[in-house]
């Protein structure tokens, strides 16, 4: 059904040149054996499907990978999404272990498989659809890697013939306390027992960047215990390559009419939550939006704004990252450019005019797109940070300002400066204190929100002007000031609506 | 070959009629370089033509005017700056390659205009558009998949993509400002300079040891800061996603100015990191304690406390040292260990406590990189031996062999070399170059040594076989 190698000819249409030879040869179609409950994807499916199935299997597919999708931009811990995707995964995508003795293993196995591939080439189109899915599958296989039973996880392991090379006997002596200084956090004693890996350090970068593995003269030895990450880098390495096959097999698609809707029409489905942040939806009516009017906004501000704010205001500076964060955040409420260069111009009230047109205004230009790149002008600059960009990129260094406070920050700081913007109450701090130990960042931040606005939350709820679906988690700055903004200013916003109703 | 500076003017070029040029190059170097002997020419008459204009040049000199001044930086461009061993080191090769034709540079006019995307076909064309353009520093960005002029005639921008550019490391000494006590900001002197000897021993080292790396080259940064190019060709290739996994693996002090503790690492200790600690214990207690002196300061020595584990121990930490003001910082480092023997505190962990006193090490040591330099491909950096356009220093590269002996000021400033030339006195031998002339000549030297390493382990080794299989057949 489903071509990732150009040159093989459709099975249907190949021709058998010696029909003699017909009953030597193996079948076009192979009935596909699912051995094991995970697959590599290695091999595409080649039985018929009815296109109800061809649909529905893939629909189901994505709600799992959106799911996932939103866990991630929630920040959820591991467990915590684990524990979130159970009963999603029982009903869309059931796959169980083959010591279950399922009745339905083949089933479920073959409809993993098939849709898998259906939304290969859904998503294969773009560079950016090829990175989001391969993001999407991988936290799906890691998952279902993490809850497979330890035997049958090593037998799927072992059937990947990875080429991992053992490290033999005598170079783990020559570097034997190295090696036990990274199995050593585990319980002592083990290391002995415990087998190494010798890779080049290219094929587990992850391990890499956490310091989880010894290097030497560029081989990583990686102990047996992490094989399921260098399984799961692995997956996505193919994973990457498969689907820019498929984007180049994907325009002989074309003449098939009956699947490039269904497709097309799944990967429009695909949308990410925070990816494109719509400014319009953002902008909040009836704002005074201006330079002079910032102060007056900036209670409105999360935390992690506020806080740049206080700084600037402290200091008449911000570092880059921290400047860059703000401006956008600013373009994000629907400060045009003039005002924000007004803003910057008199808040960095301790350089000169000329300082400040050499070495600042061109950034602001930049993020709102005035100048720069092609792209970046056809795009009207970058879009404004979300919490997850804040939370996972470019963590705050020496001397800088941005992040965010609930992560950056330590218990100390962040108490304090809670303290200082007028939350007192001990109980709100005392749960921000938990989230942040428990690194539920959004959860802090979200349980300041429905603190400050308890009042407003009630009414709306009381009242029913806002739905539930408009009261859900904050997962970016520009939401947050936007809603407690409106709450804020309830009543006035009411009564200009009925105004103009009325006027109507 | 002999004037091609005067011929055509800065306008031209702005107004894109250079680019026609360029691509005229561009056909007869694809043609030039199947043949070996026409493109060498150009590049050996260079130095010529500048040597030749040398008798009449020191009358033009007189007084020498500041580092950003045209006619110094024409001077500096046209005798002194390395063009040829610039051109191989990108280059990779003798005869030009796509490898320096694709390669992106970055010019920044005086003023303050900032042009991107130049590339050059020929070492001569680079030089040619500098010294029209006279710019106060230029960057190097990566090789791209087609000429970066042509970006714009590609029929899907996803075909414009960087492919490979040297792993870059960027230490600056303001990123030192919350514990260097003897400068701040954009001021430094040879005592904070010693973190910057520190930071170099320490990713040089892991660099080699642990990825293998070989052809590293640092070069200083002009005013307070360092640069590192890994050149090696594996290296260069490397995705972004290797790039971060290098970053993450050598990036230890983190956190933000609110952060609290910077250092927070696994125990047991990494051999990266027990290794880094071995090399920086003898620099803490030489470099930090007794010539930064940090903790002298009441407010400095209470954050020393917050990075102590242990609040009994700190109570009478805090008691001692109130009460003899002017603590020297060793001394305040010593009356931990020595309050703690004496039993100050009942409920001490000595384990939490030594771990407690490595990361202050770390902290107070350990290379504070600017990691967003290393992680991307596309990330452009100032080019060697540019001239700091506020120090008037040239970028230099740092003798990792001598490496305690640089000192950031002595490197040379251009108005220096150019008076080096006028008072030179030596034999004018034949084919000499201006820069041998002055206190210039041990960093090109060791510039050229470093290229050619380079440049002997890229030589495609299909090529050498064809020839050793061609000499066993005769």
């Amino acid at each position: 059904m489903l071509r990732s190698d150009n040159n093989r000819i459709d099975p249907k249409r190949r021709n058998v040149l010696d029909h003699r030879k017909k009953q030597f040869a193996d079948p076009a179609y192979k009935e596909s054996s699912y051995p094991h409950r995970l697959n590599f994807y290695a091999v595409p499916p080649t039985a018929d499907i009815t296109l109800e199935q061809f649909e529905q299997w893939a629909i189901d597919r994505l709600r799992i990978l959106a799911e996932l999708e939103a866990c991630s931009f929630r920040n959820k811990s591991a467990q915590e999404t684990a524990a979130h995707m159970k009963p999603l995964l029982e009903k869309y995508l059931p796959l169980d272990s083959n010591s279950s003795a399922s009745s339905r293993l083949t089933a479920e196995r073959q409809k993993d498989h098939y849709s898998h591939f259906i939304l290969r080439l859904a998503f294969a189109s773009t560079e950016d659809l090829r990175r989001r899915f391969t993001r999407v599958e991988t936290m799906l296989f890691r998952l279902r890697l993490n809850d497979d039973i330890p035997r049958e996880r090593n037998a799927f392991i072992q059937s990947l013939n990875l080429d991992w090379e053992p490290a033999s006997e005598e170079e783990r002596r020559s570097i034997a306390s190295e090696l036990a200084a990274l199995s050593g956090f585990r319980k002592a004693g083990r290391d002995e027992e415990e087998s190494w890996f010798k890779v080049d350090w290219e094929r587990v970068p992850d391990l890499v960047e956490g310091r989880r593995v010894f290097l030497k003269a560029g081989k990583a030895y990686v102990p047996s215990r992490e094989q399921t990450s260098m399984a799961v880098t692995e997956f996505t390495k193919r994973l990457e390559r498969a689907l820019e096959l498929t984007a180049r097999a994907l325009p002989r698609l074309d003449e098939d009419d009956r699947l490039t809707p269904i497709l097309d029409h799944l990967s429009k489905n695909f949308i990410t939550p925070d990816a494109s942040y719509n400014s319009s939806s953002s902008s909040v009516p009836g704002a005074d939006i201006s330079a002079r009017n910032v102060d007056n906004l900036s209670q409105n501000f999360p935390l992690c704004m506020q806080n740049l704010h206080r700084l600037l205001r402290r200091d008449a500076h911000l570092k880059h990252v921290g400047r860059l964060q703000y401006t956008l955040f600013l373009k994000g409420i629907g400060l045009n450019l003039e005002e924000c260069l007004v803003f910057w111009r008199a808040s960095f009230n301790k350089i000169t005019d000329d300082t400040f047109n050499k070495e600042y205004r061109y950034y602001v230009r930049h993020a709102y797109g005035d100048v720069g790149g092609d792209s970046i002008r056809r795009g009207g600059g970058y879009s404004p940070y979300s919490c997850q960009k804040i939370l996972t990129e470019h963590p705050p260094g020496p001397g800088e300002a941005h992040g965010c406070p609930y992560r950056h920050f330590n218990v100390e700081n962040l108490t304090a400066l809670l303290q200082a913007v007028g939350i007192t109450d001990q109980g709100v701090l005392r749960g921000v204190k938990e989230d942040k130990e428990s690194q539920k960042f959004h959860m802090a931040c979200n349980r300041v929100f429905e603190y400050v606005h308890k009042k407003e939350i009630k009414r709306v709820k009381d009242e029913g002007i806002m739905t539930s679906a408009q009261l859900e988690t904050i997962v970016h700055p520009n939401e947050y000031f936007k809603r407690s903004y409106l709450l804020k200013n309830l009543g006035k916003d009411m009564t200009k609506s009925e105004n103009v109703k009325m006027e109507g | 070959m002999a004037e091609p500076v005067a011929l055509p003017t800065t306008t031209d070029c702005v107004n894109g009629e250079e680019k026609k040029e360029v691509k005229l190059e561009d056909l007869f170097g694809d043609v030039d370089s199947d043949d070996e002997f026409p493109s060498l020419r150009p590049k050996q008459q260079t130095p010529q033509s500048s040597s030749s204009d040398a008798p009449s040049s020191p009358t033009e000199i007189g007084p020498i005017g500041k580092a950003s001044d045209p006619e110094v930086l024409r001077m500096f461009y046209q005798r002194l700056f390395p063009w040829r061993h610039l051109f191989q080191w990108l280059n990779h090769a003798p005869t030009p390659t796509n490898d320096f034709a694709h390669r992106e540079f970055a010019l920044t006019l005086r003023s303050d205009a900032y042009l991107r995307y130049r590339s050059f076909p020929t070492s001569d064309l680079l030089r040619k558009e500098i010294l029209q353009l006279l710019p106060v520093r230029f960057e190097i960005g990566p090789v791209y998949t087609t000429n970066p002029r042509d970006r714009k005639q590609m029929k899907n921008s996803s075909a414009f993509k960087p492919l490979a550019k040297e792993l870059c490391f960027d230490i600056d000494l303001t990123d030192y400002d919350d514990i260097r006590t003897c400068c701040d900001q954009a001021n430094i002197c040879i005592k904070c300079w010693s973190f910057m000897t520190m930071a170099i021993k320490v990713i040089d080292v892991a660099l080699r040891e642990d990825f293998g790396f070989k052809h590293i080259m640092w070069v200083y940064s002009g005013r307070r800061g360092a640069h590192a190019w890994v050149c090696d060709k594996k290296t260069r290739a490397m995705d972004d996603q290797k790039r971060r996994a290098i970053a993450g693996y050598l990036e230890v002090v983190r956190g933000g100015a609110q952060g609290g503790k910077k250092v927070n690492v696994r125990r047991p200790l990494h051999p990266h990191l027990s290794r880094s600690l071995d090399i920086l214990a003898p620099h803490f207690q030489s470099d930090i304690l007794s010539i930064q002196d940090p903790w002298a300061l009441d407010d400095r020595s209470e954050h020393l406390l917050s990075l102590l584990p242990d609040s009994g121990l700190n109570a009478s930490l805090r008691a001692k040292w109130n009460s003899s003001p002017g603590r020297a910082s060793a001394q305040k480092w010593a009356d931990i260990d020595a309050l703690a023997k004496s039993g100050a505190s009942k409920s001490l962990d000595a384990k939490a406590l030594l771990e407690a006193k490595q990361d202050i090490v770390l902290e107070y040591t350990y290379p504070r990189l600017d990691i967003e330099v290393s992680k991307k491909l596309n990330h452009l950096l100032k080019s060697p031996f540019v001239v700091h356009p506020g120090t008037g220093r040239v970028c230099v590269p740092i003798d990792t062999r001598k490496l305690e002996n640089f000192d950031p000021l002595a490197v040379p400033t251009v108005q220096q070399l150019l008076s080096e030339i006028d008072e030179w006195k030596g034999e004018e031998g034949k084919g000499m170059q201006d820069w041998e002339k002055t206190s210039l000549k041990p960093y090109v030297d060791y510039f050229r040594t470093f290229v050619l390493a380079l440049m002997k382990d890229e030589k495609d080794p299909r090529v050498k076989r064809e020839r050793d299989e061609d000499s066993m057949e005769f």
